[in-house]
């Protein structure tokens, strides 16, 4: 297993220096009471994530580590150039297979992929986006495994969440330790509102002449990431709107203000498609905005990420990304992908049932980290009844191995011990390619657990990059 | 901006001056009951005035431990403490882009404190409930005061507070008027003049009073004050010249006037006009039932002019 902080051979990693002497001088236990501290001013704050309808506090804080995970310029240079290029290649896969589908008639994904999937939606065939983006802000999760082999878990290319943790983590840290960043070189995150406000104007509509209007459209209080919807429209400056403050007149889309209707060109949207347009998707459902998806037809107004976008980040077109990048770009992957078994293929599947003990498996559609089967952690039991789930319906499943993922000191269990991250940066898309440094670090708190996501107990820490 | 968050402004800072009016309320309650005497019943009249009387309709004699069930930690109940904090929080929360963090913090400090508390430690600790919840209420107000751009979103939520502060004085008035005072008792005597200056310390208004009349506590003197006066912040006069103030800086930002702009001024001139004697004389309940009436007339103009 790799030790972020203490590398393979022990001896402290450079960009870990400061970290590990600020460990030292703090010591263990006055980490622990600034734990406290720092719950205390999230949960004055509000920083939380609502869980309804499960018993216990419905307004969770999610826990937050206070050690950080580093990363050197030189690291995350690669980093970059690697998620820009994935960013890249996943948007031209989106503007193709809704246009001519080349990479399919090539043969290189399989067409089944795509127009079976469940997200992939015909009423976007044919539709042009503004500058050819479909996923604005792409969310792609990263493992380390070695000092340098950096593997990408999955692609987030609807509504990657997250970013807001990112940006009150790291307020926190500069708050509670502001001497850490006085001595040390470490390259603020702060402008990721702007930067975002700014791909989002570049994405206006052909119909948009002056100054665009962006908004952020939520489904509501209730949601889950409903706190990050607020942070994201308060810091960059733009409404928070619900689908009930907007409507279709005239070939534009509208929003109820005090003074009247005014005019809408950017919706930043962090709902499903399902809920965007009732006329076009679902009739049953209350929420949405009639008519929107003819408007954006017809260029009056940009919706971010583009309907559809979801055909691009399923687990099973994720193992043809590197064939995207080569396809697409004319380049080889920066970023590895791990290696993957689709049940879906005869082969594969039997090789993947002789090894379920060894795998992690995981459903095609699944987010969250529900329905895994973690085959080393698993009992024979649980094993023969992932087996037959999988017998069922082969092409619901792909399988990994399970990956070392490399482990961040955390304070956990009453001391500093080692336990596993990953990363999730977001990349913009826009005119312009943009990424902040860094990303979100999640940990997986518990003992030996490598399920990071905030739903199975996962907490958050701040994630650096150093300057030159 | 968003008619949905102007309407949730409006509506957290009316929840807010409302949790905080019942928590005025419960407390001019407990100083009444401090007075002995035979027959009392000063809880109902706290009820009558947080427009919760229907609850206790069954009940011989409201205990303050009802009252703290009721009014101060039941979440259904619309008049209760607990369920306005909540409502205000929601409101708030649904806006969070349009205030800002140490408003929303106010609301935010300890909101879970009242769905804790047992009934039995709630009883014992109303004191200092009472002064968290006007605490609550004055740091929301001193951020916002401090905090706050002062455009439309800011007019919205102190059009609300004033509209719900002018409703708090009011009913005060009209309870203190018709149902405080057992028969047996007669006006003007001990009984009466501690429930009056008891009204004036549930508006905070004794020392501002005092400054005013000097030692004299007759109600006209205080109907007058409460109502009246122009430099008093909870009296009726006051609210209603500070409501029609925004009102007429949203016309002046939308460069539009409305109906409710035209409601406003109408109070404001009537009540520049009136003498407490006259007012006597027509009747201290007829004109605060029609205030009443005025103010949710208003209310509904407000939503109408802008579109909420």
């Amino acid at each position: 297993m790799f030790n972020e902080m203490s590398g393979e051979d022990g001896v402290t990693r450079s960009a870990y220096e400061g970290v590990a002497r600020w460990i030292d001088e703090t010591g263990v236990d006055a980490l622990l009471l600034k734990t406290e501290e720092a719950e205390a001013i999230f949960r004055r704050i509000g920083i939380t994530f609502a869980v309804y309808g499960e018993g216990g506090d419905p307004e969770r804080l999610i826990p937050f580590d206070l050690i950080p995970r580093v990363f050197d310029a030189h690291e995350w240079r690669r980093l970059d150039r690697g998620i820009k290029q994935r960013a890249r290649a996943l948007n031209a896969f989106l503007w193709d297979v809704y246009h001519r589908g080349e990479i399919l008639k090539a043969g290189i994904v399989p067409e089944r992929l795509v127009y079976q999937n469940a997200a992939f939606l015909p009423e976007m065939i044919g539709v042009d986006p503004p500058g050819r983006v479909y996923s604005h802000i792409v969310g792609i999760d990263i493992v380390r495994t070695g000092e340098n082999s950096f593997q990408v878990l999955e692609d987030n290319c609807r509504t990657p969440s997250g970013v807001s943790y990112k940006l009150e983590t790291r307020a926190i840290m500069m708050r509670m330790f502001p001497e850490l960043f006085q001595s040390l070189s470490i390259q603020p995150v702060d402008d990721y509102p702007d930067l975002l406000r700014k791909t989002l104007e570049e994405v206006a509509p052909p119909a948009c002449k002056g100054d665009p209007t962006v908004v952020i459209m939520t489904p509501g209080s209730l949601n889950s990431a409903y706190y990050e919807h607020s942070f994201l429209a308060d810091r960059m400056g733009v409404d928070l709107v619900e689908p009930q403050d907007l409507f279709v007149d005239e070939g534009r889309v509208w929003m109820r203000t005090t003074q009247g209707p005014k005019r809408v060109d950017v919706i930043y949207r962090r709902i499903d498609d399902d809920f965007l347009d009732p006329i076009t998707f679902r009739a049953d459902s209350v929420l949405g905005v009639p008519g929107l998806m003819q408007v954006y037809r017809t260029g009056g107004v940009t919706i971010c990420s583009a309907p559809g976008a979801g055909v691009a980040d399923d687990k099973a077109v994720y193992c043809y990304v590197p064939e995207m990048i080569r396809f697409y770009l004319g380049e080889t992957a920066i970023l590895e992908n791990v290696p993957t078994w689709r049940c879906s293929e005869p082969d594969e599947l039997s090789h993947v049932l002789a090894n379920l003990g060894d795998m992690v498996v995981k459903e095609v559609h699944g987010s969250g980290g529900y329905g895994m089967l973690i085959g080393p952690k698993a009992t024979a039991e649980e094993i023969e009844a992932y087996a037959s789930r999988i017998r069922a319906e082969p092409a619901d499943f792909i399988a990994q191995p399970t990956l070392e993922l490399s482990a961040s000191p955390s304070l956990a269990g009453g001391g500093i011990a080692a336990r596993h991250v990953d990363l999730r940066p977001y990349c913009m898309v826009g005119a312009d390619m943009r990424l902040a440094p860094g990303g979100l670090t999640r940990v997986a708190l518990r003992e030996g657990s490598l399920v990071v996501n905030s739903s199975q107990g996962g907490g958050v820490k701040d994630t650096w990059v150093l300057s030159e | 901006m968003l008619s949905r968050a102007a309407e949730n402004l409006f509506w957290t800072a009316r929840y807010l001056e409302r949790a905080e009016a019942a928590a005025r309320l419960i407390e001019m309650g407990q100083r009444m009951t401090l007075i002995p005497g035979p027959g009392r019943d000063e809880w109902r009249s706290v009820a009558a005035v947080a427009g919760a009387a229907h609850l206790f309709e069954d009940e011989e004699r409201i205990t303050e431990a009802r009252i703290v069930e009721k009014l101060v930690l039941c979440p259904e109940t619309p008049a209760s403490i607990r369920y306005c904090l909540n409502r205000a929080r929601e409101n708030a929360r649904a806006v969070r882009t349009a205030i800002t963090a140490e408003m929303w913090e106010a609301l935010n400090d300890g909101w879970r404190r009242l769905e804790m508390a047992d009934p039995g430690a709630a009883n014992r600790e109303l004191p200092a409930i009472i002064d968290w919840v006007k605490t609550r209420a004055a740091v929301f107000r001193g951020a916002s005061e401090t905090s706050m751009l002062r455009t439309d979103g800011y007019y919205f939520l102190r059009i609300g507070g004033l509209l719900e502060r002018s409703e708090l004085t009011l009913r005060l008035l009209d309870v203190k008027y018709y149902v405080l005072l057992p028969e047996t008792e007669t006006v003007g005597g001990g009984r009466d003049h501690h429930q009056w200056t008891s009204v004036l310390h549930a508006t905070s208004a004794s020392r501002a009073y005092h400054h005013v009349y000097r030692g004299d506590f007759s109600p006209w003197k205080i109907t007058d004050f409460l109502i009246l006066n122009q430099r008093f912040p909870r009296s009726v006069a006051y609210c209603y010249n500070e409501l029609s103030r925004y009102l007429g800086l949203l016309a002046l930002a939308y460069g539009r006037r409305d109906h409710c702009h035209m409601l406003a001024g109408e109070m404001v001139a009537r009540l520049a006009d009136v003498e407490m004697g006259e007012l006597f004389q027509t009747g201290l309940h007829e004109f605060t039932t029609e205030a009443l009436q005025h103010n949710a007339r208003l209310s509904a103009a407000i939503s109408r002019a802008y579109h909420f």
